[in-house]
């Protein structure tokens, strides 16, 4: 009877997928609270296409596409952390100047190769079907590290999103907080990079976050919830795109999506429908 | 790791016993040295020119001043997220930077009610410095905290999410929170601005009980009735001191003319809803 669950799993490159799409889910949608709650989106965005040239480059010469993207996840949290520190011009506009501009060089790099649009394709939209076996443990290492360090720091994290002057006052380096939360962003994005791909980020880092904020009335429930929603919009996905032939990373962005309009439509209290009444 | 502890999330510095809890020595603060809000187009450069206090352990002072005179700026000098420009804040005897004693009740607009938390966990926000880094409140820090609550009247309020509260109530949150805090001074801004009589009136109980212990509690208001009737010493603020000092020899009708100049009749009893949206512009 559940034939058509276990169907799947036959093909270990299936099982891979879902492992990974679960794992994604999990980290992107925890570390997703903060960035939802700080209004980070339109820098998680940003931050997700700057690593195009660093995957590019690490493509074009055989490394591990990985490695490229973390560089280039790592230096552009860094660049941004430091633009948006000094002033000067305002912060959405200078995110954004980077923003295009290395993406611009990513795919300038890339025309430079002969199957450009595939690759390009690839990169843009996540290539769930491909992940290895290393590339696995890569996706879980890493994104362990982003949820320990969330542990870790949760009370710190809480305290400079909610109110910046009460960290002032009980003298937390503001400034440190700020950075590891650009760098956890940037690590979550380079682990998620297969599973969704650049353009379809926001989904993991935004989507399940965003309905578990309709859902909840705490942070730690509000975590946990948009844990599992991730990892669920994964698993839900994964199979959609098995049995109607359309590509991975959508799929799972279309059910966190779904997932999303119906809480939206019919959370307590909070619902459209609820507040019509 | 103690090292690395200390750096990230100092525990604060000791206090010079017979320092006064806060002296601002020719104090200065220009513009730019906010960082933000450079736009107002303003003759004049500074925010807060030449100010000079000493403030003593458990007083209750109250700063009024027009829109604009830099009361906001003057608590955020002692709070030390604005550096003065020119001349020297002091707080038991030491640097803003060092306190973690120092409590800060924000403006209630410059909170965001929609976050995801609970009365007693913004209360115990108050404790993350006493708690340090890496490590998980333990069982003084949730009785801080219901201690903290009670002594501020919402102890019922625990498990209530804050966009739930009323006006009265919020105040008294974050009361709690920098009860929590083991603030020594602490310092409000407009506090009672939106409330009604009875919430003014029992926010300030609350805050005349922490001065008996005390505590040293600086109040930034618009309202110079309250000013006159609650507080021992009352600033009269507008970019410098014009006067300091018990509220019968400071608001006089000279002295408010000076501050306010054709404006004191404005400046008596606005809308509240005025001032809450005129506040957002007495920043430096």
């Amino acid at each position: 009877m559940f034939d058509w669950l276990i169907d799947p799993l036959q093909f270990s490159f299936i099982v891979r997928a879902l492992i990974a799409a679960v794992l994604v889910g999990i980290v992107g949608s925890v570390l997703g609270t903060y960035i939802v709650l700080r209004g980070m989106a339109f820098l998680g965005d940003a931050l997700a296409h700057t690593i195009l040239p660093g995957v590019v480059i690490a493509f074009l010469f055989g490394w591990p596409l990985a490695v490229g993207a973390l560089i280039a996840g790592v230096l552009t949290a860094l660049g941004i952390g430091a633009l948006t520190e000094r002033g000067g011009i305002r912060e959405d506009t200078a995110i954004g100047v980077i923003f295009a501009g290395s993406f611009a060089l990513g795919v300038a790099l890339l025309s430079r190769s002969g199957s450009y649009t595939v690759d390009l394709a690839h990169f843009l939209f996540g290539n769930l079907l491909a992940v290895s076996a290393a590339d696995l443990w890569l996706i879980a290492s890493l994104g362990g590290l982003v949820l320990l360090s969330i542990a870790l720091f949760y009370k710190e994290f809480l305290v400079i999103s909610f109110d910046l002057t009460l960290a002032t006052t009980l003298r937390l380096s503001t400034r440190f907080f700020r950075y590891l939360l650009l760098l956890l962003i940037a690590v979550t994005i380079v682990v998620s990079l297969q599973v969704v791909g650049i353009a379809l980020m926001l989904a993991v880092l935004v989507t399940p976050a965003a309905t578990a904020s309709l859902l909840t009335h705490r942070l730690p429930p509000m975590m946990a919830l948009s844990a599992a929603l991730g990892a669920l919009s994964g698993i839900i996905g994964l199979y959609l795109s098995f049995y109607l032939n359309i590509a991975s990373g959508p799929a799972v962005v279309l059910v966190a999506t779904l997932f999303f309009t119906l809480a939206y439509l019919f959370a307590p209290r909070r619902g459209l429908v609820w507040r019509r009444r | 790791m103690e090292k690395l502890r200390s750096t990230l999330n100092p525990r604060g510095v000791p206090h010079q016993a017979a320092a006064p809890t806060l002296e601002m020595a020719a104090v200065s603060v220009a513009y730019a040295a906010g960082g933000e809000g450079v736009t107002t187009a303003r003759a004049d450069s500074y925010a807060l020119e030449g100010v000079s206090c000493t403030i003593q352990r458990g007083e209750f002072v109250a700063v009024v001043g027009p829109n604009g005179a830099g009361k906001s700026t003057f608590l955020k000098l002692l709070v030390g997220t604005v550096r003065p420009s020119e001349g020297e804040v002091r707080i038991f005897g030491l640097q803003p930077a060092g306190h973690i004693c120092i409590g800060y009740v924000p403006q209630r607009n410059q909170i965001d009610w929609a976050f995801p938390v609970t009365v007693e966990d913004v209360v115990m926000m108050g404790r993350v410095g006493q708690i340090g880094l890496l490590r998980w409140p333990r069982q003084r820090d949730w009785e801080r905290v219901r201690s903290s609550l009670a002594r501020a009247q919402a102890g019922h309020l625990a498990h209530v999410q804050i966009g739930e509260l009323s006006g009265g109530q919020q105040q008294r949150v974050f009361i709690a929170r920098a009860l929590a805090q083991e603030a020594e001074l602490l310092l409000l801004d407009e506090p009672l601005t939106g409330l009604d009589i009875r919430s003014q009136e029992g926010i300030l109980d609350i805050l005349e009980g922490l001065r008996r212990e005390g505590v040293t509690v600086v109040v930034a208001t618009h309202d110079l009735n309250l000013a006159a009737e609650r507080f021992d010493r009352v600033m009269l603020l507008n970019r410098h001191i014009i006067a300091f000092g018990p509220p019968e020899e400071v608001l006089t009708t000279s002295n408010l003319l000076q501050a306010y100049g054709a404006r004191i009749g404005d400046a008596a009893g606005p809308a509240d809803g005025e001032m809450a949206e005129a506040d957002k512009t007495d920043e430096p």
